[in-house]
């Protein structure tokens, strides 16, 4: 064998080794979901349960909420990614494509939002939707999460590239802006728009603290939210809590890798924005 | 009206745009504008539960909530920790992605992008369940980390109940959840860099070490930071890792800004203190942010 061989069977072996060491807590929270109560207390720890059970499941779709909890971040992650691409992908629409008053200092007003961190506004927010009435509902996720200066900011880039020539053409046919914004425009969006989709739905699914504020019932819980609960009743419960784990973090995961190819493009799009 | 249409003006192309505009100023201003302005004022003062109620309650306040914070040792703890968190957290992060990524990148390597998904995985998983699976692998009898470690020789400790080493854990648990975001971003800026540079290196005779510093590190600089000024962003805004592994304890030494402002505002309810500790926070942001603009506009001067 060359040196040049010798280099990359190392090289390669090193980042194999890396990667299982990155990869160690997902597989060992995997395995031990499916130990019996009380098995993981073990040493030296196990890592394959001796027998395999579902009963750490059971407890959390039949004893717990956590069926609820799953379609309720399902209900939350779907709504919210909806209405985010709907209303964003309008207003990126009218920054790519239109001249009109204003538009200069609202485009920055919107990008100057980005700045603020979210914590600055919580407390009036979490106000304002108390006397709404609107705490402990699905709204309360969704209204103030739907505007994102970022994917605005993402579908005028986007959306800007598109030939004002099919605008025209349309334009001369007769066709309204609102369907040039629908048959036309969106069409030739898809990839951004599975691209943000997909960001704001991990985004929604994987957020904690907005829903640990305006949730505060089980039935109304998240999954994370259901999950940093569980930890609070059942810390000693080792497998039923890498059991909730799985069912919290495995679904997004799994979505991920389908689409995984949209999202790092959009990714590293998203870095070169300046 | 639209920028290509000549002459095909009419009343309703010029209302389109506004149209297209209103559910996201409207959702702007709701659920942004006017709680950033309210937050403002409430920092200014002493609304609390009985404000919630009633807004006759709140009483002007002056100035007294951010000195009653710069007086509070709880509030400097708390800055004092996140400030250690970022200081520790953000190179380490930016230095392994860094790291990962030039070996990602070398044509030495196989499976590259078998590699690259598995690094990236924890990035995509959720904090919350992460963090749970963290406290266990942390557990001062039955943890891995005990485990792999006693094999080097280092005794057993309880990592997350010990002040001094509460913090170097959430550290080393946000490293591991987040570098291979920022390695993707560099692994992009790797590939920008044209193989000829290199070349031309090598004809001169440069050495690995020497293409790493004198054309790697440069052309990555912009890159470079991109990623920090996100990277801190988000590592000041630390709040679910303390909260499911620690608490913010013990004795308070993982209480990061957020944490407090969590706790004062939705467990006290002292909204008026905790808007305050907001805008701290906020401050801290802009600060940084400005700084990055000063760097970046030097940057395309020179």
């Amino acid at each position: 064998m060359s040196i040049r061989k010798y280099k990359v069977l190392l090289f390669t072996f090193a980042l194999i080794v890396s990667a299982i060491v990155i990869l160690i807590p997902f597989i060992w929270m995997i395995t031990t979901s499916f130990m019996r109560s009380g098995e993981s207390f073990s040493y030296p720890p196990r890592f394959m349960p001796r027998h395999f059970t579902l009963e750490q499941y059971e407890i959390l779709f039949q004893r717990l909420h956590f069926t609820r909890n799953f379609l309720n971040s399902l209900a939350v992650a779907s709504l919210l990614t909806l209405s985010s691409l709907t209303v964003n992908s309008l207003a990126g629409f009218a920054f790519a494509k239109y001249v009109f008053k204003g538009k200069r200092t609202l485009f920055s007003t919107f990008l100057a939002t980005m700045a603020v961190p979210g914590q600055v506004g919580m407390l009036p927010v979490f106000l304002i939707l108390r006397n709404l009435g609107l705490l402990n509902t699905y709204w309360a996720l969704i209204l103030p999460g739907t505007f994102s200066a970022f994917s605005i900011f993402f579908f005028r880039q986007y959306m800007i590239t598109i030939p004002n020539d099919l605008i025209d053409s349309a334009r001369i046919d007769g066709c309204s802006d609102f369907r040039i914004y629908w048959q036309i425009i969106l069409p030739l969006t898809r990839p951004a728009l599975v691209t943000l989709g997909l960001f704001t739905f991990l985004g929604t699914w994987n957020d904690f603290m907005w829903p640990l504020i305006v949730m505060n019932k089980d039935s109304m819980y998240t999954l994370p939210v259901a999950l940093a609960n569980l930890m609070g009743e059942h810390a000693p419960d080792t497998e039923l809590m890498m059991a909730g784990s799985v069912v919290t973090t495995l679904p997004i995961m799994i979505l991920f890798l389908l689409l995984q190819k949209s999202y790092i493009t959009g990714l590293i799009a998203g870095s070169l924005k300046e | 009206m639209l920028r290509s249409g000549r002459g095909l003006l009419s009343k309703t192309i010029a209302n389109a745009p506004y149209l297209f505009l209103t559910p996201s100023l409207l959702l702007l201003i709701i659920f942004f504008v006017i709680p950033v302005l309210a937050a403002f004022f409430m920092s200014f003062t002493d609304f609390d539960i009985y404000s919630i109620a009633n807004l006759k309650y709140a009483r002007f306040v002056g100035l007294k909530n951010y000195l009653n914070l710069f007086s509070d040792p709880l509030f400097w703890k708390s800055l004092l920790n996140t400030l250690y968190f970022l200081v520790v957290a953000g190179p380490l992060t930016i230095f392994v992605a860094l790291i990962s990524a030039i070996f990602l990148n070398s044509k030495l390597v196989r499976f590259k992008s078998l590699l690259r998904l598995s690094y990236f995985a924890p990035v995509v998983a959720t904090l919350v369940a992460v963090s749970v699976v963290w406290r266990y692998i942390y557990d001062p009898r039955f943890g891995l980390l005990n485990y792999a470690l006693s094999f080097v020789g280092v005794h057993a400790r309880d990592w997350l109940s010990d002040p001094v080493w509460a913090m170097p854990a959430i550290i080393l648990f946000a490293v591991w959840k987040n570098f291979g975001y920022t390695m993707m971003i560099f692994l992009a800026g790797l590939q920008t860099i044209p193989n000829t540079l290199y070349e031309a290196a090598e004809v001169d005779g440069a050495g690995t070490l020497q293409k790493f510093w004198k054309i790697t590190v440069p052309m990555l600089a912009p890159t470079t930071l991109f990623v920090t000024v996100v990277t801190l962003i988000g590592y000041l805004q630390l709040f679910a890792e303390p909260f499911i592994m620690t608490g913010g304890g013990p004795m308070n030494s993982t209480l990061s800004i957020v944490l407090l402002m969590y706790r004062e505002g939705f467990r006290y309810w002292k909204m008026g203190y905790a808007t305050a500790i907001a805008f701290v926070l906020a401050g801290i942001i802009l600060i940084l942010t400005l700084i990055e603009m000063r760097i970046q506009s030097q940057g395309k001067q020179t």
